[in-house]
């Protein structure tokens, strides 16, 4: 349903991303996302960072919308749909690896708190890595890369996660990132035979399952994802390559 | 013996059950997936003859019992649509929809729509929130003849108008779809609506009013079918609310002879399944051998 919050907190990560608190009713469930509408400005899909009675949305500043999130302030007012999608779906005692690419990792940070899990931080350098501490609170082994060095592992966190994998057993990897990095996630996940979960992302207008315009081969990110399972994904066709811009018409990545 | 068999004039449909324009049918991949979920057909989102993005978001908000909403008409333009018709039409029975600014320019749509494989044309008389499209031309009885007229002449498929319920006009438009030659009358249209966030002291849609769907709107629809099958001869096709097939019955013994489905997809993917099976349940109980039979029954 929809919800007109106040922001109840607000949390620097780095240099361009903020987490921003409100409280609002009901309950959602880890991986799952609201609509977020900054009153005249614009409204967008954001994944939720926290689900507790306090939820927390991670936000990077990109465009307009984002940009213009950042120039809010603890009590000013934004409006709140949802939540809405299906979200992680985790059993008990699965051995998880979590892979976060840039603020995806944010998405992932339900999953984490509630679960517990392996953690890949990925981030194209140091000043990029965000929430590690609070990944450190529920993860016993977390590890970091970075595509100039400048922190942990050198290199992309899709090669450092055939790095891990090879070493460890998992029954389960989740992921969240850019479309790039999760179309390897995806692959090297089928190539060594372990079963994944990735949040994915598209230009939304209603998040409700309803429009359109968010369809990849016919799935609706909105509703029948954000999160798809594996085999889900190898049958999309348009997964790493084709997205719907707003008017409908196909583009390529 | 399929007893969901229906016809809408000359179009047979083995399934009663459309998918409304504007939900799920912006690709052919989607319409094809509801073909596979249990619709007798596919609308198109409509399509008109340039690339359009629609309003900026907000253009859609939940209430208690259905939606509100102001996509504004976002589409490809009628060529960038061609891929994506031939997909859905390989498929199954498309109704290509369309919307224009004269009566020119929806029949050159519709023209291409029949090149492009659909069953029928729907003209989108009745979009309640794009600037000098749909209302603003279906509540006007000549110029709805004169469109109607114009795409008759230009295609062989059958023609229908879409008809908005923000009128008095409704069955006298509805005269004028059918003294010009139109094959079938889609009712309704969303009612023009607005919320506003009192916290900001502003209207939630960026556009300030949309169109409003789902249960609420669906007495209205069911009156609407009813006032224009008492005033007309030709096939109506009901939408508007319906959730389950309760409400498709409605439609059809108010006179529609078939249905369309847009709101409840949102929450229910294969609400098209559950209606028909319900469907057959209920004319096997009251002794209904053919959608035909259920037809208006509530007029007698």
């Amino acid at each position: 349903m929809n919800d007109i919050v106040r922001i109840a907190s607000c949390r620097k990560e780095s240099h361009d991303t903020k987490t921003f608190g409100f409280v609002m009713k009901g309950n959602a469930k880890a991986g799952q996302f609201v609509m977020v509408w900054i009153p005249g400005v614009d409204e967008i899909p954001m994944s939720l960072s926290s689900t507790g009675d306090t939820k927390c949305i991670t936000v990077k500043a990109i465009g307009d919308a984002t940009k213009a999130l950042h120039g809010l302030r603890v009590n000013d007012v934004i409006g709140i749909r949802g939540p809405y999608g299906n979200g992680f779906s985790l059993k008990k005692n699965q051995r998880v690896l979590a892979v976060g690419g840039g603020v995806g990792i944010s998405a992932l940070m339900p999953a984490i708190r509630a679960h517990g899990a392996d953690v890949i931080i990925g981030a194209r350098n140091k000043a990029e890595v965000i929430m590690e501490p609070e990944v450190r609170k529920y993860s016993n082994n977390v590890r970091i890369s970075t595509d100039d060095g400048s922190c942990g592992f050198k290199g992309n966190a899709v090669e450092l996660t055939k790095e891990v994998i090879s070493a460890n057993s998992y029954d389960l990897v989740i992921g969240c990132g850019p479309e790039i990095m999760l179309y390897h996630l995806h692959k090297a996940c089928v190539d060594s035979g372990i079963e994944c979960q990735l949040s994915l992302e598209r230009f939304m207008k209603c998040g409700a399952g309803l429009c359109g315009s968010c369809v990849m081969d016919g799935m609706r990110v909105c509703e029948d994802g954000p999160v798809f399972g594996g085999r889900q994904i190898t049958k999309l066709k348009e997964f790493g390559r084709i997205r719907l811009d707003p008017a409908g018409a196909k583009v390529k990545l | 013996m399929n007893v969901l068999q229906t016809h809408i004039g000359a179009l047979k449909l083995e399934r009663p059950g459309i998918v409304a324009s504007g939900i799920m049918d912006e690709t052919g991949d989607s319409m094809a997936r509801m073909f596979g979920l249990g619709a007798g057909a596919a609308v198109t989102k409509s399509i008109g003859s340039e690339r359009r993005e629609g309003h900026r978001n907000p253009s859609f908000i939940e209430i208690p019992y259905g939606y509100v909403n102001a996509m504004g008409l976002p589409n490809p333009g009628i060529e960038g649509f061609e891929e994506e018709m031939r997909t859905a039409a390989k498929a199954g029975t498309v109704i290509g929809s369309i919307f224009g600014s004269s009566a020119k320019e929806f029949s050159e749509l519709a023209v291409r729509m029949e090149a492009y494989g659909a069953s029928a044309v729907e003209l989108n008389l009745s979009c309640p929130h794009a600037k000098g499209y749909g209302i603003e031309m279906g509540t006007d009885t000549n110029t709805v003849r004169s469109i109607v007229s114009s795409v008759k002449d230009s295609v062989k498929i059958p023609v229908y108008a879409k008809l908005t319920p923000n009128t008095h006009l409704l069955t006298e438009i509805g005269k004028a779809v059918q003294d010009a030659g139109g094959d079938g009358i889609v009712a309704i249209n969303t009612l023009k609506a607005m919320v506003i966030a009192p916290e900001v002291a502003m209207p939630v849609l960026s556009n300030k009013f949309g169109g409003l769907s789902g249960p609420a709107v669906k007495p209205v629809g069911v009156r609407a079918i009813y006032d224009l099958r008492a005033s007309l001869d030709i096939p109506l096709i009901g939408v508007g609310g319906i959730c389950g097939w309760r409400d498709a019955a409605e439609y059809i013994m108010a006179g529609a002879s078939a249905f369309q489905v847009g709101s409840a997809l949102g929450k229910d993917i294969n609400v098209f399944k559950k209606i028909n099976s319900g469907l057959e349940r209920f004319m096997k109980e009251f002794g209904y051998s053919s959608i035909k039979k259920m037809v208006g029954a509530a007029h007698e």
